[in-house]
This record gives structure tokens, C-alpha cells and sequence, in this order.
């Protein structure tokens, strides 16, 4: 049997893989956008925050100016310094300008131009920290002509960066909170997809060969086509077995019928005519009706040996018995060849296997020896153990020992098989059984004559 | 040649040690492998123990202990940051935006509450109230006051007895006086009655609270407002002439602060030194403890209102806010 070809299945991807990966991708995907949505949001979040106390302070100290007396007048509110305290003790720097010109603060921050009554936020860097800066200005206007008051305010990133660091952990945490759940979401959701799929293989699989009936238990929809048609084709599969074994058994009782209906006739016939070339011609047609009826047999026979081994019935068998039963059957006509068929079983030898093709295999190999050895002879049928084996040995001619290789090939028949009828298909029959069985057929000519055929188990 | 360049040398040495301190004390052995450089506006009494202890407990090392005024601290770290280990001084606001300008070197071992230090770099050590000192034998039958309200009732009621003799600040002339003031003003509007008050009444102002506090002693002014208690404290104990009031309604409190400096080449010492100096000032036992006023618990600092360490402080060492300031304090002071 060739099954290891057979059950070799063409692979190309996995649906339980492909699903997980994309899944689980998709998880990671997400998590992480969700990570850095959150982290950015966030931080523009605290970002503002500290623009808005920034700006607080600006205006706060913008709003203080006055002009008194025909001069400016600036006491800087405690609040617009005390707003700026931080969790993490930020330094800042201010600057106070009137028109462009240094009034206060920190000399060394740089003037930056603003539009009277906006607020500009920008990094800087001093001392070797990353400085949040607002810069806003206010027109004053006094008796002698107006004055612009510019105030900037500057303060370190610190508690930020601790704010965002806490921030960015916990956004880290959701992150992957949310894909260990989807991860386990995702294998579970693969595991309940393919499930269906892994119960309907397994059931299949479990299931003995000759087991056709259609698949019962319930399927997902999506599998309904797959499992229809798969039910489909096993209703005709157990369908078209079902009628090949019938046909084949019909067809052998069909061809035979007829065929001996003519031969009957012809022989009778044959009493009755009298010229020696219509005798002549008569023989001829009973033996050709004899090669017919032989050939159809044996066709069939193989044709029958064939189904049975694709679909092989073991059972546990004696060998010893199988072959006493066909022996029993087969004595009278070795009887009329006034042949001895001697049987020599001595012990129970078990295999497992189907009785019909073995009776069958042993039927082709001791008519061999019945057509080919001389009449008045012994046939000895040995059963043995060890390994399981039984021998069909003969006194006759044996085969012709260069042909021995090629004897078992189909229609092939012996230089010797000239006179009797045949179809060369015995030994043929009797090796496929061997095969089927997982055992071989080995022709021999024995020493002191005759053939020796071996069914080995 | 030679000469020459020794001459430039010693003159060059003449000019660092051109710098005159109201006082330089050396603690530790003379021949000690490292010198801590302590820079401070605080009198080597307060401090004498603990520096002694100090020099006693680590090895082979010695402490010059420099003493000269708030200001020129500010002064001198700022132009010469890295000649000094440590600084302590009483000026919080100096200290602070000292702080914030990046003098100081934060110390990580060293844990304190967050009113009591900032940016891990300026811790306070000691509390001490701005308070009143009055001429004992004048305020005999008066009775003596216990909060600010009751002070401007007595002048109302005696304003001959107390014209001319009320003593304060100069606010322009001091820092601390200044800082007093300012604390003053945040805390509570009874300071621009009490200003306008004794403004009216002709009071006398001073430069430093020594001279306010001899002035009392010696019976030239009567009261001396916004002193600062501990000096008072430490006089009084010797000098019956004269009492000290810590007001009852709020007593605006400095803290002395100390830092290391940033770029210090000591810096394992001057940390273990700061360490030293707050615990002794936290110390309950009297031996230890340093001789000024110390931090005390929650409660305490409730009563006492602390100035917390806060960069706020430095407001009022901007140009313009203490322009206005002081022109309103000028405008109800001299009349
Ligand atoms: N016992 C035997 N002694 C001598 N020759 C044999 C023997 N058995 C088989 N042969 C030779 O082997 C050939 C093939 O045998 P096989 O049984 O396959 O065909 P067949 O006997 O000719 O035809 P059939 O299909 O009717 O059996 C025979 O034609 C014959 O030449
Ligand atoms: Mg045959």
C-alpha cells in the first residue's frame, strides 16, 4: 500500500499561527499607541500647566506696574513668586525690561520682543537646567507718553520631568496591562476559533477506514460547506464501494454463466459431429471458451483481491485453521488428478488478516501445483511459525528458473505453461495478498525437484 | 628678578588677606591634612561647641571659621565661589537666591522636611524670632505689653513718654531689618498701622540689633521693635535693664541656613559638617546643642510662624520691590 504517500498533505501556513500573530501584533500595535497617545497627551497637559503658572506670574507682575509720579512703579506681588514653588524645588529666573532696557531681576536673560498683551512661551537652558520661560508685556501710559513694561519668567523642568516620569510609567503600565489582556483574550479567542476545526479532524481521524458515515456532531457555519461536502463524498465513496463489490461478484456469475451454456453446447455438439476438422474446430472452441472463462475468473478474482487489500478487514486468523478449511474444499478435485494434498499444520499459527485473500493466495499456488506437477504425486502444504509462513512444494518440473523473477508479474505465464490453460494471473494474485498483508511471496525450485512457493508473513 | 616676583606673590597674598573679618578662629589640629573654609554671619560663640566637636570627632581635620556680615557673604561667594567649603548665614533671602542661582551643592544624605531646606541644598538650623525689647525700669508700672496691639495702646495712651523713644530697623541700612519688615507686612496689616504709629511718635532708627539693644539698656529709647531674640535673649540674661517680648500675636521667625558650596574640593567633609551642625541643633541634650534658639516640632513652628524656605524669599531682593517698599515704609516712618 502506498498510505505514507497518501497521507502526506501539502502545507502552507497555519490558520492558528496566522491568527495569534495578527492578533497579538494587533495588541502590541494598539498598546503601544495607547502608550504614547496617553504619555503625549499627558505631557502637553503638565506642559500647559506650567505655561499657565508661568503666565500667572507674568501678568501678576505686569498688573503690580504703575506709574506714580511720572514714574514707573513696580512692586512685585508675593504671589507672583510663591505660584512658582515646586514638588521638586525648581529654580527660576525673571527679568523685568522698560522699552528694551534692563530694569530688574536676572541681567543675564535674554530681552525677547512680545506684542503688548500676548504671551510667549519658549525653552531656554541656563546652568545646566532646561528652563520653561513665558515673556509678556503691557503698555502703560503716563503724562509723558506711554512706556512698555516686559516681563519674562523662567522656570527649571524638574518637577515636570518627575511629573511626566510618573506619568510615562503609568502610562507604560496601561500599556501593557492592555496587551497582556489582549494577549490573553487573543489566545483564547484563537483556541475557541480553531477548536471546531481540531474536534472535526480528530473525529475524522479516529475513525476506522471502513467507518463512512457522515460527520454528526454540530459545526461551526463556516465549516458547514467543508463538512457537507465532506459528508457528500463519503456517501458516495461508501456508495461506489458498496456497488464494486457487488459488480465485481455479479459481473464474475454474469461472464461465467454464458460462458459454460456455450462450452455445454459445444461439447455436446462435439458428440455429434463426426468430420475431423469440425472436431478440430469445436476443440478449439472449448478451449478457448476454458482460456475465457479462466481469464474472466481470474480477473475478477484480482480485480476483487485489489478492493479488499485498499481496504483491508484483519482479523485475528489461525493460519493452520484457513489453510485446513481450503485444503478440505480443495481434495476432490486433486483427488481426480489422483494427487495426494498432504497437509502438515502442527500448531496454531496467528496472524492478523482477511481469510478470503489468504484462502485465495493459497488456492492460485496449490492449483499451480495441481496444473503443473504430474499426476499420481504428493502436495505438500507446510505451515509454519516464526515468521508465519506457508509452503506450497511440488514434484514436478519446478519453474523455469531463469523466468522466476518475472512469474509474479500480471499475465505473465511460464515456457512451460504452453499446454494448459491460464491466465497468468495466480502468482500475481498470491503476492498481492502477501503485500497486502505486509509479507512477501518467494518462488524456489527445490533440490531434489519441483517448486517450492512460499507465502511469508 | 627673583625679588621681584616674591614681592608680587606676598602682595598678592596681602590682597586675599586683604579682606578684614570681624573675626577668624581656627578649630582642629594646625598640621590637619584637610581645611574646611566655613564662611558665616554668625558670632563663633553660638557655634564654639560644635565646631570644637566637630574637628574632635573626624580626624586630621581643621576648620577656619570666618566671620563678616550677610551682605558681603553675598558679596564675596559671588565673586569667589570656590574659595569656601561652607556658608551659613542669617540672611534667608540672600541664601536663598544664592541658592537658586546655583552656589550651592545639593547634599543627598541629608533629610529634612521641605520647610526646613531647599532644593536639597540650603538647610535651616535655627528659629529665631524678631522680638521686643523694653527698658525694664520704664515699663515697671506699665506692665508690660504682650502682642502689637497692646504696644500701640500703651503709645496712644503715653505719647510723651514715648516720643523720640521708640528704636527700629533702618530698613535701608540693614538686610535684616529689611527682611523683618517685609515678613511684617506679609503677615499681618497691623505692621503699616504700627509703622504709621511710631512714625508719628519720632522713632529713632538703628543699623544692628546691638546697638538698639544698648540703647534700651541705657534708658536712650524705651522700646526697640523687631530685635532679634536671640542676641536679646543672650543680653538680657546678663542685663537686668533691659526685657525681651517675643509678641504674642505673631512673631515673625528667621532661620539661620547653611550650604555647601558647589564646587567645593571637600565635599565628603563639608557634608558630614552640615550633618553635624543640624543634629547638634536638633539635639535635646543642653551639652550638644547649639547656643541659639532651635527648630522645633509642628506645634512650635505654628506659634512661631518659621519663614519657610522658599525661593518666594527672593522677591524682596528685587531692585524695583524694594523700592516700593521702602518708599512706603519711608513715607510712614519719617514724618
Ligand atoms: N508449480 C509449478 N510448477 C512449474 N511451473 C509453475 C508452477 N506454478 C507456476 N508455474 C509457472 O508460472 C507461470 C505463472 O503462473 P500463474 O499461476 O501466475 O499463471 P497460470 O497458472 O499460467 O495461469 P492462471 O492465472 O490460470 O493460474 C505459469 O504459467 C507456469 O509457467
Ligand atoms: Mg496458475
Amino acid at each position: 500500500m502506498n498510505d505514507q504517500n497518501g497521507d502526506k498533505v501539502n502545507i502552507a501556513g497555519s490558520l492558528r499561527n496566522t491568527l495569534m500573530i495578527s492578533l497579538i501584533g494587533g495588541a502590541l500595535v494598539l498598546a503601544v499607541i495607547l502608550y504614547l497617545v496617553v504619555r503625549t497627551y499627558a505631557a502637553q497637559i503638565a506642559q500647559s500647566t506650567q505655561d499657565r503658572i508661568l503666565s500667572a506670574s507674568v501678568t501678576s507682575i505686569l498688573d503690580a506696574a504703575a506709574i506714580r509720579n511720572e514714574a514707573l512703579s513696580v512692586e512685585l506681588p508675593y504671589s507672583a513668586f510663591s505660584i512658582l514653588s515646586t514638588q521638586a524645588d525648581d529654580r527660576f529666573f525673571y527679568a523685568i525690561h522698560q522699552d528694551g532696557r534692563f530694569l530688574s531681576g536676572y541681567e543675564h536673560m535674554v530681552f525677547t520682543e512680545t506684542p503688548n498683551g500676548q504671551m510667549k512661551f519658549y525653552a531656554g537652558r541656563y546652568d545646566g537646567s532646561d528652563l520653561r520661560i513665558a515673556t509678556g508685556s503691557r503698555r502703560l501710559v503716563g503724562a509723558n507718553g506711554q512706556t512698555t513694561l516686559t516681563v519674562s519668567v523662567a522656570q527649571g523642568q524638574q518637577s515636570l520631568a518627575g511629573v511626566l516620569n510618573r506619568i510615562s510609567r503609568n502610562a507604560g503600565l496601561l500599556g501593557f496591562g492592555f496587551f497582556a489582556l489582549m494577549t490573553l483574550l487573543s489566545l483564547w479567542l484563537t483556541y475557541a476559533t480553531i477548536a471546531p476545526l481540531t474536534r472535526l479532524a480528530a473525529s475524522v481521524q479516529r475513525r476506522g477506514p471502513e467507518d463512512l458515515r457522515p460527520v454528526a456532531a454540530p459545526v461551526p457555519a463556516e465549516m458547514a460547506p467543508l463538512v457537507g461536502s465532506l459528508n457528500s463524498f463519503m456517501r458516495r465513496l461508501a456508495h461506489s464501494l458498496d456497488q464494486s463489490e457487488e459488480f465485481i461478484a455479479e459481473a464474475a456469475h454474469r461472464v461465467r454463466t454464458p460462458l459454460a451454456t456455450v462450452r455445454s453446447y459445444a461439447e455436446t455438439t462435439l458428440q455429434r459431429v463426426d468430420k475431423l476438422e469440425n472436431r478440430q474446430a469445436l476443440r478449439a472452441m472449448v478451449r478457448a471458451i476454458d482460456e475465457s472463462s479462466r481469464a474472466a475468473g481470474q480477473l475478477l478474482d484480482h480485480a476483487m483481491i485489489t478492493f479488499r487489500a485498499d481496504h483491508l478487514r484483519r482479523s485475528k486468523l489461525d493460519l493452520a485453521e484457513v489453510t485446513g478449511d481450503l485444503i478440505r474444499a480443495m481434495r476432490p478435485l486433486a483427488d481426480m488428478k489422483d494427487v495426494d494434498l498432504d497437509l502438515s499444520a502442527t500448531q496454531q499459527v496467528w496472524i492478523e488478516g482477511d481469510a478470503i485473500l489468504l484462502q485465495n493466495a493459497l488456492r492460485n499456488l496449490v492449483d499451480n501445483a495441481l496444473k503443473y506437477a504430474p499426476a499420481e504425486s504428493v502436495i505438500q502444504i507446510i505451515v509454519s511459525d516464526d515468521p508465519a509462513n506457508i509452503r506450497v512444494q511440488d514434484s514436478g518440473p519446478g519453474f523455469p528458473q531463469d523466468e522466476i523473477p518475472d512469474l509474479s508479474t500480471r499475465f505473465t505465464r511460464g515456457s512451460n505453461a504452453a499446454e494448459t490453460i491460464g491466465s497468468g494471473l495466480g502468482l500475481t494474485i498470491a503476492q498481492d495478498v502477501a503485500v497486502a498483508h505486509g509479507g512477501t511471496l518467494i518462488l524456489t525450485n527445490r533440490k531434489e525437484g519441483g517448486a517450492c512457493a512460499t507465502l511469508s508473513f | 628678578m627673583r625679588n621681584i616676583i616674591l614681592l608680587i606673590f606676598l602682595a598678592a597674598a596681602n590682597l586675599v588677606q586683604a579682606q578684614d573679618w570681624e573675626d577668624r578662629k581656627l578649630f582642629g589640629p594646625s598640621n590637619a591634612q584637610q581645611v574646611l573654609r566655613v564662611l558665616s554671619s554668625t558670632d563663633v560663640v553660638y557655634l564654639d561647641t560644635v565646631l570644637s566637636d566637630f574637628v574632635r570627632t573626624v580626624d586630621g581635620a581643621q576648620i577656619e571659621y570666618l566671620v563678616t556680615g550677610t551682605a558681603d557673604i553675598n558679596d564675596i561667594i559671588r565673586k569667589d565661589p570656590d574659595a569656601y567649603d561652607v556658608v551659613i548665614s542669617s540672611a534667608m533671602d540672600l541664601q536663598v537666591k544664592l541658592t537658586n542661582d546655583g552656589f550651592a551643592k545639593p547634599l543627598r544624605t541629608i533629610e529634612r522636611p521641605d520647610w526646613m531646606q531647599w532644593r536639597q541644598s540650603l538647610f535651616g538650623f535655627s528659629a529665631e524670632p524678631a522680638a521686643i525689647v523694653v527698658n525694664t525700669a520704664a515699663f515697671k508700672d506699665l506692665g508690660l505689653p504682650r502682642t502689637r496691639q497692646e504696644l500701640i495702646s500703651l503709645f496712644r495712651a503715653e505719647p510723651d513718654l514715648f516720643r523720640d523713644k521708640i528704636a527700629t530697623y533702618d530698613i535701608r541700612r540693614s538686610g535684616l531689618g529689611y527682611f523683618f519688615a517685609t515678613q511684617d507686612a506679609r503677615a499681618s496689616e497691623t505692621f503699616w498701622r504700627f509703622t504709621e504709629v511710631i512714625g508719628n511718635l519720632g522713632t529713632r532708627l538703628y543699623c544692628c540689633s546691638g546697638e538698639m539693644i544698648t540703647a534700651v539698656a541705657k534708658g536712650d529709647v524705651l522700646v526697640a521693635y523687631n530685635v532679634l531674640g536671640s542676641y536679646a535673649a543672650t543680653q538680657a540674661l546678663a542685663d537686668p535693664r533691659i526685657q525681651v517680648i517675643v509678641p504674642e500675636d505673631f512673631a515673625t521667625t528667621m532661620m539661620r541656613t547653611i550650604f555647601v558650596t558647589r564646587n567645593t574640593s571637600r565635599p565628603k567633609l563639608a557634608e558630614s559638617f552640615v550633618a553635624h551642625l543640624l543634629e547638634a541643633a536638633e539635639s535635646r541634650e543642653p551639652v550638644d546643642r547649639l547656643q541659639l534658639p532651635p527648630l522645633e516640632s509642628e506645634a512650635g513652628r505654628e506659634l512661631q510662624k518659621v519663614v519657610p524656605l522658599e525661593p518666594s524669599l527672593m522677591i524682596y531682593l528685587d531692585r524695583l520691590s524694594r523700592k516700593a517698599f521702602t518708599l512706603e515704609w519711608e513715607s510712614a516712618i519719617i514724618q
